[in-house]
């Protein structure tokens, strides 16, 4: 069996057992990626020379026997998450120079665990999309079909884990950027609890929804790096400090007697009836092992859409008033005052789905409009919260599809951003609530992946995962690989 | 000339930066003086991804000013974010309370001209990030920015519209530089910017309910400056209204080289600041334990303290208000007063009076005095116990602050001891009455002011160092035969 097809876990033991070297291991992806990731364009930045001083690192610290869980195995990381000596650019062409002088403290703990990172993956410009297409370095393809959007905003970390061109990559879910893209390849994305991952050094988009997670082939995979990533940071004053459970151990538990909620509000017209098939064949597996089923209702979900598209982009135009080229990013040709500074700047740096979030946000929180927007929308998502909160005090999990419908076209949605936005309707909801969701593979429609939500309580990861790992024990859907990455 | 007689109607705004030792969302220092951007975190530079984290020592630092007005600690106060661009705004928008301040609800009293006393609202008191600054000094053609101050904590204390004159509008600010020095959690130092106030100010006429419309005249950062801005201000209104004009709502500078205020943006030109809670900072909440251990921890107010001193040392309340108006002076003072039992009036006389003007000839704070509180003490004692006069011992003083020794040894030095043995006294009296005898016989024929004359040949003759009671009952007995 190639390296490059084995699972995280699959590599840790084979580094442990020293079957290989990590160097051995980092080569064989940057080998890879050089041979097949120019045609999904899933990287802004490849690291070949650091990535090989990591795994010489790694491969010293396994030979002195002081190796981690992690040491050696590779990544690649969203490039919204800040790396010293690395450009971040987050997909823009304001931050095309950027080099951060700082470790992001999700890129220093996997550091710290010893990671190789391979490199930094395409994304929505600034993390706003549904598929990846708003980068300034051009559309991330999909690998089950190169016409087809990955998703988005993380549709590089999917598409090269889908592709296997990294076993495992992080990403960040502010409505569905982890969950949407990884339904849209195939693969399994965990976006955590609000507060449960360190936002410190990750370029903010929309901050009281912005949440770090992780993008691999497995549930079990997932675990295995959460559990590196998760964790009070001092710095982050909205993480929480609660100790970080041992995800992986964590595995492998039962499931008879597990209390499902389906969510009437998710099974709505909307639904690619297909994709509805899946999602119930997925269902009655939970029952073959034994949960129990409950229909719960969610009445405000049916808002979430709106709501979010007031308060992120609300917070998006305050984010990103930062990028105004007199400290850093992208500055204007001989500018001729202040003003001109800021507009061309501004006008040249942001692609035009950003413009777009500005300007909303800008509205919605201007003297006369605030009340009639932001703050309704904060008492939405107040709403939604606490539907989320009724339903958790009758089950123990919800089960959802991921998307409404599997990959579409590149350039399909782009001139109509309500529709682009649609694509994110089964996943804002726990963006609003601060909730723990998963997307896994549950089937294929017309040969492409499908994927399943599961949604927890608050720090409820450790049973999601173990959800998740229960039917991926039970099913062969997440060892998928697009056709010709085999 | 009008018939109208005209009120002004003043707010402040104070801004005092407290006085800790990092930022109030970063760990960058707060000194002054730095060479500029060596005191600018990534924080503060508003770096891509970074994050602000409340900095505690300024809710206590806020709680204490809270509880020392008496206002009302809010449980959950929460952080804004007030949006605009400007260059030496790192991230576009400051980090400011708006909604749900931490204080709400106090007042101070300040004493008027007439000796009463008047209580001014305040509103409330909130926390917030400085801003940087622009440079343009030595930098043709471009403008320097200036990042050190970026992230200073400061507290805006924002007061009710109840001052009705440019005196009471500066006694009130006096009081609030009082408080925040004694509460130390503002150094106090106007020079620095570390306390200044926007003026809020309007005109109408006496015994009108409504308001006029007001102008808020920013960064005022001199008591003087408040002063001769609100006079300025108040008196260009009422030209302008009084000439048929109107005022419009405005902010404004004040040019203390040209005494005058000028408008810098009207109304319509303000920003519109789009507050809105800032995500990244979680709602300040505060327990009633954390509130009544700082009450617990407060020190003596200052108008505790004047009120204690008038009773405890028997001061007007003029002199009680002098001596307490920093910590620093009335501890001083409280020093002095203890270590010469039985004279507190003479103590604050000369703290008040031979002291002060020794401070103020060099400009120094009292923190710097040259004399320290045991070294005044054991010159008044030498007053009390009768080994020098008063009008020597300001020369012992003199002597005093220019060689640093003390009283004993000067008095000692100079043989200034006061003369208090009566038969020497009594041979200079006879000494000087056998030098005058011209006088001595006006004198007796009636002339009773020649009194006068007789005492200062005989201190002349001591060097000044005769007992002056002593020597008033002597002369009298030997003038008269």
């Amino acid at each position: 069996m190639s390296l490059v097809n084995q699972s995280l876990t699959e590599l840790a033991a084979g580094l442990a057992a020293r079957e290989f070297s990590s160097a051995e291991l980092t080569q064989a992806y940057l080998a890879r990626i050089a041979a097949r990731g120019p045609a999904l364009n899933a990287f802004v930045t490849v690291a070949h020379e650091s990535a090989l001083a990591d795994a010489q690192a790694a491969d010293h610290a396994l030979k002195r026997g002081d190796g981690g869980a992690l040491t050696g195995l590779p990544l690649v990381h969203k490039d919204i998450f800040c790396t010293a000596g690395l450009r971040t650019t987050c997909g823009s062409r304001m931050l095309d120079q950027f080099v951060a002088p700082y470790d992001a403290t999700v890129v220093a703990k996997l550091k710290d665990a010893g990671t190789v990172l391979l490199g930094k993956t395409n994304m929505d410009e600034f993390a706003m999309g549904s598929s990846s297409e708003t980068s300034y370095y051009g559309a991330v393809k999909n690998p089950w079909n190169l016409a087809l959007v990955p998703g988005g905003s993380s549709g590089g970390s999917a598409a090269a884990v889908a592709a296997r061109l990294s076993p495992v990559a992080t990403g960040t879910d502010t409505g569905g950027s982890i969950r949407q893209p990884a339904a849209l390849c195939g693969v399994t994305g965990l976006k955590p609890t609000y507060g449960r991952v360190s936002r410190y050094g990750m370029i903010a988009f929309a901050s009281s929804l912005d949440q770090a997670g992780v993008i691999a082939t497995s549930a079990a995979d997932v675990a295995l790096l959460l559990k590196a990533m998760a964790g009070f940071d001092p710095r982050d004053s909205t993480s929480v400090d609660t100790p970080v459970p041992d995800y992986p151990a964590l595995l492998g538990e039962s499931i008879a007697g597990l209390r499902i909620g389906i969510v009437k509000e998710f099974f709505d017209k909307g639904l690619d009836a297909d994709n509805a098939r899946r999602i119930e064949e997925a269902i009655s597996l939970y029952t073959r092992l034994g949960a129990t089923l409950q229909e719960v209702s969610l009445p405000n979900l049916p808002l979430s859409v709106p709501t979010y598209y007031v308060v992120a982009p609300a917070e998006c135009s305050s984010n990103l008033a930062r990028f105004d080229g007199v400290r850093f990013g992208h500055r204007c040709a001989k500018p001729r005052d202040l003003q001109d500074l800021y507009r061309r700047s501004r006008g040249e740096g942001f692609g035009a789905e950003v413009k777009r979030r500005i300007m909303t946000g800008t509205y919605v929180l201007s003297a006369g409009y605030y009340d009639a927007y932001y703050l309704k929308a904060q008492r939405v998502r107040q709403l939604i919260a606490k539907d989320f909160a009724d339903a958790f005090s009758q089950v123990e999990l919800l089960v959802a599809p991921t998307t409404p419908t599997p990959a579409f076209p590149i350039g399909a949605k782009m001139a109509d951003p309500i529709t682009m936005y649609l694509n994110d309707i089964y996943t804002i909801g726990a963006n609003l609530a601060g909730l723990p969701a998963i997307s896994i593979p549950c089937g294929f429609v017309q040969g492409l992946p499908v994927g399943l939500q599961l949604v927890g309580p608050h720090f409820a990861e450790e049973r999601i995962l173990n959800a998740a790992h229960a039917y991926q024990l039970e099913s062969a859907w997440h060892r998928e690989i697009p056709q010709g990455y085999a | 000339m009008s018939a109208t007689t005209w009120e002004t109607v003043i707010g402040l705004e104070i801004h005092a930066q407290l006085s800790t030792r990092s930022k109030i969302f970063s760990g960058a220092a707060t000194s002054y003086g730095a060479r500029p951007n060596v005191n600018a975190s990534l924080v503060d530079l508003g770096y891509p991804g970074v994050l602000p984290v409340l900095n505690g020592d300024v809710v206590r630092m806020a709680v204490k000013l809270g509880l020392a007005i008496g206002a009302t600690i809010a449980g959950t106060s929460i952080f804004a974010r007030k949006n605009y661009f400007y260059p030496d705004l790192p991230k576009g928008y400051q980090i400011s309370q708006y909604e749900l301040p931490i204080v709400a609800k106090g007042s101070l009293d300040i004493v008027l001209e007439d000796g009463t006393h008047k209580r001014i609202g305040i509103t409330r008191a909130h926390l917030e990030e400085d801003a940087g600054k622009s440079l343009h000094e030595g930098l043709p053609g471009v403008t320097g920015i200036d990042l050190n101050r970026a992230g200073t904590p400061l507290i805006e204390i924002v007061s009710e519209p109840e001052m009705r004159s440019a005196k009471e509008a500066v006694a009130y600010m006096k009081k609030v530089h009082t408080l925040v020095r004694y509460l130390e959690i503002c150094d106090g130092n106007m020079q620095e910017g570390s306390f200044r106030c926007d003026a809020n100010v309007s005109v109408r006429p006496l015994g009108a309910k409504e308001f006029g419309t007001r102008a808020e005249i920013k960064n005022l950062n001199s008591f003087r400056y408040v002063e001769k801005a609100i006079l300025y201000e108040a008196t260009r209104q009422v030209d302008l209204i009084e000439s048929g004009g109107r005022v419009v709502q405005e902010t404004r500078l004040y040019d203390a080289n040209k005494d005058e205020t000028r408008s810098m943006r009207t109304k319509e030109e303000a920003n519109d600041y789009r507050y809105f809670p800032d995500p990244d900072l979680l709602p300040v909440v505060l327990t009633s334990a954390f509130i009544d251990k700082i009450r617990a921890d407060l020190p003596e107010l200052p108008d505790e303290k004047a009120a204690r001193f008038a009773t405890d040392y028997a001061l007007s309340s003029y002199d009680a208000g002098v001596l307490t108006a920093s910590r620093e002076l009335a501890a001083y003072y409280e020093e002095v007063a203890r270590q010469v039992p039985g004279e507190p009036k003479l103590a604050a006389n000369w703290v008040m009076g031979e002291l002060s003007a020794a401070l103020n000839k060099e400009g120094l704070e009292i923190a710097a005095s040259r004399l320290s509180a045991q070294a005044l003490a054991q010159l008044l004692g030498r007053i009390a116990d009768g080994t020098i006069s008063g009008k020597i011992a300001k020369e012992v003083f003199e002597a005093m602050w220019a060689s640093g020794k003390d009283a004993d040894a000067i008095i000692a030095e100079k043989g200034l001891r006061q003369i208090t043995d009566s038969s020497a006294i009594e041979r200079v009296i006879d000494e000087v009455m056998a030098k005058n005898p011209v006088q001595l016989a006006d004198y007796r024929s009636g002339k009773d002011k020649l009194f006068g004359f007789f005492v200062g040949q005989v201190m002349k003759a001591t060097g000044g160092k005769a007992n002056p009671a002593e020597l008033n009952k002597l002369l009298k007995t030997k003038l008269s035969g």
